[in-house]
C-alpha cells in the first residue's frame, strides 16, 4: 500500500492541517514507512474475531437528569483568543 | 403537475413522474440536563451561559450519559411500535465547525437505541402506515450567528451537547400532504409522552429531507438530494415541491442529478446546493473510547412500557367505539393530548341525554376558533369544560337555540361565566311555548297578508322572510324548529 | 541526614510527620535543586512561589494525618491544574491555563501535597524520548545528551535528579515504564480504568492511564493508593475494591507462578537485556516463586495494532484543538484556512504525523481494514494474557529493548523510535497493570529495567513481586549531577 501526494493532502484536508508540497513529500516517505510496518498485521487472519472496543471491565454509568453546571461563561471564555464577553468569535465560514 | 386526492405527481409531455420522500426528523429530547453534560438545555437562555466543561470540549473533559435522555429515547421507541436495543453504541462523527467544539459529534451510527417501527398517517383517503427505520440519540451542536458581526462568526454554545433523538423514516412518503401529516403525528405522539415538545419555533424539532423522483409505476429509487435543516411544515412542502420539479427538470433534460446535500432559501423558495460539504461524507465515525456499549434491560425496558399513556392511535379507537364520534373529528380530538382530555371532561360533564355531536361542533368549531384567535392553548381555554358542557346541555334540552348559544358563548369567554346564569340573568330562555308562538305567528301573518298571498301561490323564497319577522319579533328566542312547523300549518 | 532531595518520598512523609523537617524547608530544598538544574529542562512550568507559600501555610496549620503532609510535588505537564499553565508540551496550549483540576492531581492536593510545577513531556504524551516538546528535549539526569525516554521524559528526569521526591506521569503505550527503564526508577501503569482520567489531556482514551512514578516500590505503593479511585466523572472509570497498596505490601511472594513469555526474546536483542532478564528470573526464584515458560503468540502484533489504534483515537481526540475555544490561533481569511494554518503551526511533526495516520486509518474505504483490524488483533492479544494468567499469577520481561540513546539518534526514523515501546505496548492493549523497575546496568552504565505484569486489578501483586526483588537486585543510581557545576 503506497499512500501518494494525492492521499496526503486529501488527508490533511480532512484533518485540517495545511501541507505544502515540500512537506507533503516528507509525509509521505514517513507514512509510506509507518503503514510498511503495520501491514504485519495481514499476516493475521481475524476474520472470526470480535473486535475488542474497551478494556475497561465495567458496564455505561448513568447520570442523573440534575443540571449541575450553572452560568460559568466567563470560565468558558476566559481562555478565548478574541476579546468578547459573550460569545466565541471566529473568522466567517465561506458559503 | 397534477393533483388528486391522494397522489401528488409531476408531468411532462409524455412522462409522469412521482416524489419520493423520506424524513430525517431532529427531535429534542425534553430534559433538564444535556445528553452527556450537567448543563442546562432551557430555551433562550443568555448566549454561553448553559456551557458546562465539557460542552467546551476543554483539554481532559469527558462525557457521562444522562439516564433519564435514555428512558425519553425508549418511550419514544415505544410510540413509534419500534424495537428497542437493548445494547447500543455510540459513535464519533467527525467533522469540523465552530460550533461543533470537540470536533465531533458524539452519535450512534452502527447500532442505535431503536430499531424498525411504523406510523400510522391517517389520510382523507384512509390509513397510510409510514415505516421507521431507526431511533437514536445525539449530541445537538451549537449555533453559529453569522449577521451580527461583518467580519466573523459569533458562536453560543448553548445548545451544544443537548440531547437529540434522530428519527429516520423509510423512503415511504410522496406528497408534501402525507409529510405535513406525518411530522405531526410524530410531534403529537412526542408530546403525548413528554419526550419532545415539538416547539418547531424554538427549534425542538427540525427534519432533513430527502427527496427523489422517479417515473410513476418504477420500483427504482432514483438519486435523492438532502435538503437540511428545515424548521416548519410550510416549508419542508414548498422546498419539496421546489426540488422534485428541478429534479424533473434535470431529467427531463438529459441531464444527472448530482447526490447533494442542499439547503432551503426561504426568501427565494428555493433549494441551493451546499458548497463547503465536500468532504463533509468522509466522517470516519468509530465507537467513542470515552464510553462504553450503552446495555438496557428487559426490566427497564418494561418498567418504561408501563408509564406510558394511552397513545393517539389508541385513543383514536375508543372515541370512536366507545363515543361514537367520526374517524374524522377523532383524530382530531386525539391530536393533542388536552384536546383529548378536555374533550373527555366535557363528555362527562354531559351526563346522561348527552349529544355527543353537538358535543364535538362546538369543540372543533366555536372552541378552537376562539383560542386561534386569542393564541391560546386549550389548556388555557377561557371556557372550561364544565361549563361548555353545560352549554351544549342547555341546546339539547331545548332550553335554548343553537343561535342564541353563540350570543350566549361570546359572554362566557370573559371570566368562564356560567350559562345557566347568563341565560337567567339575561331572560334569553328560548320561547317554546306553541300557544304563545302561535299567536306571535298569527299576528305576523296578518300583518303581512299580500306577502302570505304570494307565498301560498308559490313564492316559496317568502319562507324565510316569515322565519325572520319571528325571529325579530320574539328577539330571537323563539324556538326556531316550532316556527318552521306552524309557519307550515298557518301558511 | 542526607540531603533532603535524595530522601524516598517515604522517609520525607517520615521527617515531617516527626516535625524533623518543616514543609517550607524540604520544598525550599527541591526549589532550589531544581534551579540549579535548569540545564535538564525538566519543568516548563514552576509555581516555586506558590509552592513557597503553600508550604509556609501547611507549616502555620499542619495536618500530619493526611498521606502527603506538605509534600512538594511536581507533575506530568498533561494533568490539568487550576490556575497554572497546562501546556501537554504543545505550542497550541502554550498559553493555556485551566480554570478546573484533574481528579488524579486533585487527589494528592487533597491529601497535603503541594504543587511545585508542571514537567516537560513529548508533545501531546506522542513519543518515547521527550524530543517531541514545543519547550525542548529533556536532558537525562544519568549522562549529557542522553534522552530520558517518554513520554513523561521530564517526570523521570526530574524525578532521577531528585528535583522531585515522586511525580505522576501517563502511559498509553509505555510513557511511564520506558522513561523510568532509562532513568533507574520505578513507573507503574495500573490496569485501565483504575485511575480516573478527567483532567488528563487525551491522547488515546482506550490505552491511557496515569500512574506513579518513584524512587523505589514503597513510595509507588503509597501515591498509587492516593491516586486510584473511581471517579463519575469518567465514564471509563471502575468501581472496585481497591487495596491499601502501601499497607498491604509484602515482599512474601513465596508460591507465586511468574510466566516468561517466549516470544519477548525478539531477534536481535541486546545480550545485556537477555542476560539482565535472566538474572531477574534466578533473583524471583530466590524469592520463592515458581517460574513458567508461557506463550503469548500474538506479541509481536501489538506494535502495528497499536499504530493504528493510538493515532486513530488521537487524530479524534485533538479536533478540539482548532483556535476557537482556547489556546494557540493563528490568523486565517475564513474558518477554514484558520484551522488549517493553527493546526499546522500549533503543532509539532511528530503529532501531525499521527493525527494523519489516525484520520487515515478511520477513513471511507480504509476502517475495516486497519482500525477495525486493529482491535480484532487487540481481542487476539487480550486473550493471549486471558490464557497465560490461567497458568501464572504474573509475567516477567524486560521493560525496554536497550537502555537510553544519544539526543538526535532516532528523530529521524518514526519507526526505529517506535520499536521502543515494543515490550510495553502490548499491556496497554490488553488494559493490565505493569510495574517496570531498574535491574541493573548497560556496558555504558546506562539503567535497565525489568517489567512485572499482572492480572487486571491486581496490582498489590505485582507491586509486591517488585518489593521482594528491589530488594534482591539492591540497584544503586549512579546519578552524578553531572549538570550541576
Amino acid at each position: 500500500m503506497t499512500i501518494d501526494l494525492k492521499t496526503i493532502k486529501h488527508i490533511s484536508k480532512l484533518s485540517r492541517i495545511s501541507v505544502d508540497d515540500k512537506k507533503a513529500k516528507k509525509l509521505a516517505i514517513d507514512l509510506n514507512s509507518i503503514f510498511n510496518f503495520i501491514e504485519k498485521l495481514n499476516e493475521l487472519n481475524t476474520d472470526k474475531v470480535e473486535p475488542l472496543t474497551s478494556v475497561a471491565a465495567t458496564t455505561l454509568k448513568f447520570r442523573t437528569d440534575v443540571v449541575k453546571s450553572k452560568d460559568i461563561r466567563s470560565q468558558i471564555l476566559k481562555n478565548s483568543p478574541e476579546d468578547n464577553e459573550d460569545f466565541f468569535v471566529v473568522p466567517k465560514v465561506i458559503e | 403537475m397534477t393533483k388528486d386526492n391522494s397522489e401528488y405527481l409531476i408531468s411532462r409531455d409524455n412522462n409522469i413522474y412521482e416524489i419520493v420522500i423520506g424524513l430525517e426528523v431532529h427531535a429534542q429530547v425534553t430534559s433538564n440536563s444535556k445528553l452527556f453534560s450537567a448543563s442546562s438545555t432551557t430555551f433562550g437562555a443568555e448566549p454561553n451561559t448553559q456551557v458546562s466543561l465539557v460542552d467546551a470540549a476543554f483539554p481532559g473533559m469527558l462525557p457521562v450519559i444522562n439516564e433519564f435522555c435514555v428512558k425519553q429515547a425508549i418511550k419514544t421507541g415505544i410510540g413509534l411500535k419500534a424495537q428497542i436495543n437493548k445494547k447500543s453504541v455510540f459513535d464519533r462523527k467527525n467533522y469540523f465547525y465552530a460550533d461543533l467544539p470537540q470536533g465531533y459529534q458524539i452519535s450512534q451510527f452502527k447500532y442505535p437505541i431503536v430499531g424498525e417501527g411504523t406510523v400510522i398517517l391517517d389520510m382523507p383517503n384512509g390509513q397510510k402506515e409510514v415505516g421507521i427505520e431507526r431511533l437514536h440519540l445525539e449530541q445537538d451542536a451549537g449555533k453559529s450567528i453569522h449577521d451580527m458581526d461583518p467580519q466573523n462568526t459569533l458562536v453560543d454554545l448553548n445548545r451544544s451537547g443537548v440531547a437529540l433523538m434522530e428519527i429516520v423514516s423509510k423512503p415511504d412518503l410522496r406528497t408534501p400532504d402525507e409529510v405535513s401529516v406525518y411530522v405531526k403525528k410524530l410531534r403529537s405522539i412526542m408530546r403525548y409522552l413528554g419526550t419532545c415538545d415539538g416547539n418547531m419555533q424554538e427549534g425542538s424539532l427540525r427534519a432533513d429531507v430527502n427527496v427523489s423522483v422517479r417515473i410513476k409505476g418504477s420500483d427504482k429509487l432514483g438519486t435523492r438530494c438532502e435538503i437540511k435543516n428545515v424548521n416548519s411544515i410550510k416549508f419542508m412542502q414548498m422546498a419539496i415541491n421546489y426540488e422534485a420539479n428541478r429534479q424533473v427538470d434535470l431529467i427531463e433534460e438529459g441531464k444527472t442529478i448530482n447526490q447533494e446535500t442542499r439547503l432551503f432559501d426561504t426568501k427565494k423558495n428555493e433549494t441551493r446546493s451546499m458548497r463547503s460539504k465536500e468532504d463533509a461524507h468522509d466522517y470516519r465515525y468509530f465507537p467513542d473510547p470515552d464510553l462504553l456499549p450503552l446495555e438496557v434491560t428487559d426490566e427497564f425496558i418494561e418498567k418504561l412500557k408501563a408509564d406510558i399513556p394511552e397513545l393517539p392511535d389508541d385513543k383514536k379507537k375508543r372515541f370512536i367505539d366507545k363515543f361514537k364520534v367520526s374517524p374524522y373529528e377523532a383524530t382530531i380530538l386525539v391530536s393533542d393530548m388536552e384536546t383529548a382530555k378536555y374533550f373527555e371532561e366535557v363528555v362527562a360533564k354531559m351526563g346522561k341525554n348527552q349529544d355527543m355531536k353537538l358535543a364535538v361542533n362546538w369543540i372543533i368549531g366555536e372552541l378552537f376558533a376562539v383560542l386561534n384567535n386569542k393564541n391560546l392553548e386549550i389548556s388555557e381555554s377561557p371556557i372550561s369544560a364544565k361549563n361548555l358542557a353545560k352549554l351544549v346541555n342547555l341546546i339539547k334540552n331545548g332550553t335554548i337555540s343553537g343561535k342564541i348559544a353563540k350570543t350566549i358563548f361570546e359572554l362566557m369567554i370573559d371570566g368562564d361565566k356560567d350559562p345557566q346564569i347568563i341565560v337567567e340573568e339575561k331572560g334569553l330562555k328560548q320561547e317554546s311555548d306553541p300557544k304563545a308562538l302561535e299567536a306571535l305567528i298569527d299576528k305576523i301573518i296578518n300583518d303581512n297578508r299580500e306577502k302570505a298571498i304570494e307565498y301560498k301561490q308559490g313564492k316559496e323564497k317568502l319562507f324565510g322572510f316569515f322565519v325572520g319577522q319571528a325571529m325579530k319579533v320574539s328577539g330571537g328566542k323563539a324556538n326556531p324548529q316550532l316556527i318552521n312547523e306552524i309557519l307550515k300549518k298557518k301558511l | 541526614m542526607s540531603e533532603i532531595t535524595s530522601l524516598t518520598l517515604t522517609e520525607l512523609v517520615k521527617n515531617i510527620k516527626e516535625k524533623k523537617i518543616s514543609s517550607e524547608e524540604a520544598t525550599k530544598n527541591f526549589i532550589e535543586r531544581g534551579e540549579k538544574s535548569k540545564q535538564l529542562n525538566s519543568y516548563i512550568t514552576n509555581d516555586f512561589s506558590s509552592a513557597l507559600k503553600n508550604a509556609k501555610n501547611f507549616d502555620q496549620k499542619p495536618n500530619f494525618n493526611l498521606k502527603l503532609p506538605g509534600i512538594p510535588i511536581a507533575v506530568k505537564d498533561l494533568f490539568c491544574t487550576s490556575g497554572v499553565k497546562t501546556t501537554a508540551g504543545s505550542k497550541i496550549l502554550s498559553n493555556f491555563v485551566p480554570t478546573y483540576e484533574s481528579t488524579v492531581t486533585q487527589n494528592i492536593w487533597n491529601e497535603g501535597a503541594i504543587l511545585l510545577g508542571k514537567l516537560n513531556c513529548d508533545e501531546f504524551a506522542m513519543g518515547s524520548s521527550n524530543e517531541t516538546s514545543f519547550f525542548g528535549n529533556v536532558q537525562s539526569p544519568i549522562d549529557k545528551d542522553l534522552v530520558p525516554g517518554g513520554s513523561s521524559g521530564g517526570s523521570a528526569a526530574a524525578l532521577a535528579a531528585n528535583l522531585t521526591p515522586i511525580t505522576i506521569g501517563t502511559d498509553t503505550g509505555g510513557s511511564i515504564r520506558q522513561p523510568a527503564s532509562f532513568t533507574g526508577t520505578v513507573g507503574l501503569k495500573p490496569t485501565y480504568g483504575s485511575c480516573s482520567r478527567y483532567g488528563i489531556v487525551a491522547f488515546a482514551s482506550s490505552l491511557d492511564q496515569a500512574g506513579p512514578m518513584s524512587k523505589n516500590v514503597k513510595d509507588c505503593a503509597l501515591l498509587h493508593e492516593i491516586i486510584s479511585t473511581y471517579d463519575e466523572k469518567d465514564s471509563t472509570s471502575i468501581d472496585f475494591k481497591r487495596n491499601e497498596y502501601s499497607k498491604e505490601l509484602t515482599n512474601n511472594i513465596k508460591g507465586k507462578k511468574i510466566g516468561i513469555p517466549k516470544e519477548y526474546r525478539v531477534e536481535g536483542m541486546p545480550k545485556e537485556i537477555e542476560d539482565l532478564w535472566v538474572k531477574g528470573i534466578e533473583y524471583i526464584k530466590d524469592c520463592g516463586a515458581k517460574i513458567f515458560e508461557i506463550s503469548l503468540p500474538h506479541t509481536n502484533y501489538a506494535l502495528p495494532a497499536y499504530y493504528i489504534v493510538a493515532p486513530a483515537e488521537a487524530s479524534s481526540n485533538l479536533a478540539r484543538y482548532d483556535g476557537v475555544k482556547y489556546g494557540f490561533r493563528s490568523k486565517g481569511e475564513n474558518l477554514i484556512d484558520m484551522y488549517e494554518k493553527t493546526r499546522s503551526e500549533g503543532f509539532g511533526s511528530e503529532v501531525q504525523r499521527r493525527i494523519m495516520i489516525g484520520t487515515y486509518v478511520l477513513s471511507s474505504g480504509y476502517y475495516d481494514a486497519y482500525y477495525l483490524k486493529a482491535q480484532k488483533v487487540r481481542k487476539l492479544i487480550k486473550n493471549d494474557f486471558d490464557e497465560a494468567y490461567k497458568k501464572v499469577d504474573a509475567i516477567l520481561t524486560p521493560s525496554t529493548p536497550n537502555s537510553a540513546f544519544k539526543i538526535g539518534e532516532k528523530t529521524n526514523d518514526p519507526v526505529s523510535m517506535y520499536l521502543n515501546d515494543i515490550f510495553t505496548v502490548p499491556i496497554n492493549l490488553a488494559g493490565l497493570p505493569a510495574i517496570s523497575i531498574p535491574a541493573g546496568l548497560d556496558v555504558k552504565g546506562y539503567p535497565l529495567g525489568l517489567q512485572i505484569i499482572g492480572k487486571a486489578f491486581d496490582e498489590q501483586n505485582i507491586l509486591n513481586i517488585a518489593y521482594a526483588m528491589e530488594e534482591k537486585i539492591a540497584f544503586k543510581n549512579k546519578i552524578t549531577d553531572w549538570w550541576i557545576k
